[in-house]
């Protein structure tokens, strides 16, 4: 038996007697920009392949609501700081080994690039809005003109935008449940799903749902792969990502992530959408629901885990 | 130039004076330290050891801290030594994530903290605090470049090891066992 102890009575707060220096802004960032970027992809991609008008609810509508929840994530992310009036910082520097210094470099590009996204629909959708200056009208034409140009940018900045919330965690070779890079792919998988459950929530038209549903169920289908693979990383792994790995097999973490997770978030609104692509009459706002919630719990299990697992010598 | 520290985890006697002074040397807050002992026990009744460690950020050759830092604020200065500039963290907390030790904590006043292996006596010459009040002069600090250098005899004499190697991060502090 091994033993560790601090004699001098070392009690750091958030460091002893476990690491919890990010709390709930940190999950909830991940998942609003998980969710943003999985809306701008579908937004740019059905643009690209000339869709807008089949797919109106993906390319027009849910964009209207990605700037805000860019903006909220990015208010989280500030909250988090404990040094809040130095953030300007971040660009006065350009750190490429630095997840979280190329990662706000996405940002500052991704959030400007959605709300001229958006604004470009505003009038379409709203027609009694009025820009009130004739360089702003200018501008809407201009870029409703050059929507597929913007469209290829945005489409790959969401896909880094993605993998990004995933990188940021496992960049980190001291957390040992975040230091694989898997990771990656499965937050902008599981980002893509929670932004087609916003998607399904939107559109009222049918045909629409049924493609953004199909997408959805192969998505799902590819975060559970990924889910199992993550384990098995794990498990064939050192002691140390052995460890973490049991926090969710048979530790602390295991009810939580497989009831609520796999199970009440993947695995049963699966079920419900191919029930549905059968022809069964199912509310979209379950299986929908229940994917986002699973999608922020799913997040928060992650960080918080985390944050438990090191290194032991 | 290469600044490094070696601890003789034979003479330690876990006292905690190297705590108090660098405390006291740094101004560091109540509640907080930059350096802490710890003891480990290993094995089980009658066959037990016990190590003392005191332990402190390992100034890594290979820093996940300084990689972490979208800033870079955390940065090498002379010597390898790992400093936190204060006016450029903006406390996100990335370092304290990819510390493998456990170095960093969040100062009152926001930014980021740890050891600096005390960089202004070291510039003055003299040893951190720490190494420079420890009754039983278990601790050794110097210039592992520097073939005269007290740190340099004792690693080629004694065995050492360092923590946690296999997290990639080429720690400075050795520990002779």
């Amino acid at each position: 038996m091994k033993e560790e102890l601090f004699v001098s009575g070392r009690n750091i707060p958030n460091i002893d007697p476990y690491l919890n220096i990010w709390h709930w802004q940190i999950p909830s960032y991940l998942f609003l920009g998980g969710l943003a970027a999985g809306i701008l992809f579908f937004a740019g991609i059905f643009t690209i392949r000339g869709k807008e008008e089949k797919m109106s609810a993906t390319v027009k509508k849910a964009p209207m609501i990605v700037p805000f929840v860019l903006i909220l994530g990015l208010f989280f992310l500030f909250l988090d700081l404990k040094h809040k009036l130095y953030f300007w910082q971040l660009y006065t520097t350009i750190r490429l080994e630095s997840p979280m210094g190329w990662g706000s470099w996405v940002l500052m590009i991704m959030t400007p690039l959605s709300i001229v996204w958006a604004a470009s629909y505003v009038r379409e959708l709203y027609p009694k809005w009025d820009w009130k200056f004739k360089f702003l009208y200018d501008f809407e034409a201009w870029v409703i003109k050059h929507r597929v140009l913007i469209a290829w940018p945005m489409t790959i900045y969401a896909v880094i935008l993605g993998i990004y919330t995933g990188i940021l965690l496992s960049a980190f070779n001291a957390r040992p449940l975040w230091n694989t890079s898997i990771l990656g792919p499965l937050f902008l998988v599981s980002g893509m799903s929670t932004g087609a459950a916003v998607i399904l929530l939107i559109s009222k038209d049918h045909k629409e749902r049924k493609i953004i549903g199909r997408i959805d169920i192969m998505l799902i289908v590819i975060e559970l792969f990924f889910i199992t693979h993550l384990f098995m990383g794990f498990l064939a792994g050192s002691e140390a990502q052995i460890n973490a790995a049991h926090l969710f097999l048979g530790g602390e973490f295991t009810a939580a992530f497989f009831g609520l997770v796999v199970l009440l978030g993947l695995i049963f609104p699966l079920t419900l959408e191919i029930m549905e692509l059968r022809g069964v009459k199912v509310p979209v706002l379950v299986p929908a629901v229940l994917i986002l919630l699973g999608g922020l719990i799913f997040r928060f299990l992650i960080v918080e885990a985390g944050q438990l697992t090191r290194y032991l010598y | 130039m290469r600044y490094a520290m070696a601890l003789d985890t034979r003479k330690c006697v876990g006292c905690s004076d190297c705590v108090v002074a660098c405390q006291t040397e740094n101004n560091v807050p109540l509640g907080f330290c930059r350096d802490w002992v710890a003891e480990v026990v290993d094995g089980t009744y009658p066959n037990v050891s016990i190590e003392l460690r005191s332990e402190r950020c390992n100034h890594c050759a290979n820093s996940p801290c300084v990689r972490c830092c979208p800033t870079g604020a955390s940065h090498f200065a002379d010597g390898g030594i790992v400093l936190v500039d204060h006016d450029k963290c903006i406390g996100c907390g990335a370092c304290i994530q990819s510390c493998p030790y456990e170095a960093r904590y969040s100062h009152p006043d926001g930014y980021v903290d740890k050891c600096t292996f005390c960089i202004h006596r070291v510039r003055e010459g003299s040893d951190p605090a720490c190494v420079s009040v420890c009754p039983t002069k278990c601790m050794y600090f110097g210039d592992l470049d520097d073939p005269n250098s007290k740190i340099v005899n004792v690693l080629k004499n004694r065995k050492f090891k360092s923590l946690a190697p296999e997290a990639g991060t080429k720690p400075q502090i050795f520990y002779l066992v």
